[in-house]
């Protein structure tokens, strides 16, 4: 069983964020208890014996079937791979979530159904175990080696002439603004499409330490193009 | 020009304030059931839709669990 599980840890600094709702009606805090079905889940996992074991198995195979759903949604973009290798990044992504599920169980809250809330994480280990098979021997571009495509963009003539105003003042934005980092992460997961678990996984940091990053230089490339007195709508539509 | 605006959309990220990655993966199970149960998930949810507009690997989550569910109800 691998032990590479994937985890979403977050850096222990705050950036700007929303809390999650409080569940109330009426300023009456709700408590979510958890469907009949799922609360057997709950407490045939937490009995032991062969209740337990019988349990396990069958959230095996549940989270097994979620494995090969991601897999088989996946396999046309990686069409380097066998098929033994689609079943193979199934069962180890199926027996990561399985540690997962099984780690967390006291953090399920019941606000949805339990295997909904098991299938996530089988999904979550399939998805990313998969971008980075997809990247796995190629160089991760950290540059703006985009950059002759994003000035053609910026003067194409069918941008007019305020997008090219836009586009320049954005590269302005990425090359004086930005930290060496921050301008790293924001070229390689917008201008070149790298996945940001597998630039997490290069860089050994996690997937949300690198988006609080990309957080922050979205909003300096925001802040600077307000200054200019150029900015995007809420539709991302360029104000005019 | 549909191709310069999602480019800007990506560099510069949602409006207003979002979900970090572990907040969406908190979330995501019980905002999927209600968007299958047709309530207004983002409303429940504040922040989850502009995280998931801002962040491809969530969005990527957000879609496989959504198509689970709607195969599995099939």
């Amino acid at each position: 069983m691998s032990t590479a599980t994937v985890t979403l840890e977050m850096p222990a600094v705050s950036f700007e964020r929303v809390k999650p709702a409080p569940r109330a009606i009426g300023g009456t805090h709700v408590e979510h208890r958890p469907d009949s079905e799922s609360r057997d889940w709950i407490n045939a996992l937490r009995d032991s014996g062969e209740r337990r074991e019988e349990a396990v198995a069958r959230l095996h195979a549940l989270l097994l079937h979620a494995a090969r759903f991601e897999v088989s949604r996946r396999r046309a973009a990686l069409p380097h791979l066998r098929g033994d290798d689609f079943e193979d990044v199934a069962m180890q992504s199926a027996d990561d979530a399985l540690v997962a599920v099984l780690a967390k169980l006291d953090s399920y809250r019941g606000e949805s159904k339990f295997t909904t809330w098991a299938y996530k994480f089988a999904l979550l280990e399939a998805a990313v175990k998969l971008r980075r098979r997809a990247w796995q021997g190629r160089e991760i571009p950290l540059e703006p080696e985009v950059w002759p495509l994003f000035e053609a963009r910026g003067s194409s003539p069918e941008s007019g002439a305020e997008h090219s105003e836009l586009f320049r003042a954005i590269q302005r934005g990425i090359s004086h603004e930005l930290t060496p980092h921050q301008r790293e992460v924001l070229v390689a997961t917008t201008l070149n499409d790298v996945p940001i678990d597998v630039l997490a996984e290069r860089l050994d940091t996690t997937r949300g330490a690198l988006y609080k990053t990309l957080h922050d230089a979205r909003q300096k490339l925001r802040a600077h193009l307000a200054g200019q007195g150029l900015g995007l709508d809420e539709d991302g539509k360029e104000e005019g | 020009m549909e191709r310069d605006d999602k480019l800007l959309r990506a560099l510069l990220g949602p409006e207003g304030p979002e979900l970090s990655c572990e907040q969406c993966f908190q979330e995501l199970d019980r905002y999927v059931e209600l968007e299958v149960a047709g309530r207004d998930a983002a409303t429940a949810i504040p922040g989850m839709r502009a995280h998931l507009e801002g962040c491809p690997a969530c969005r990527e989550d957000h879609a496989s669990l959504r198509s689970l569910l709607d195969s599995s109800s099939r």
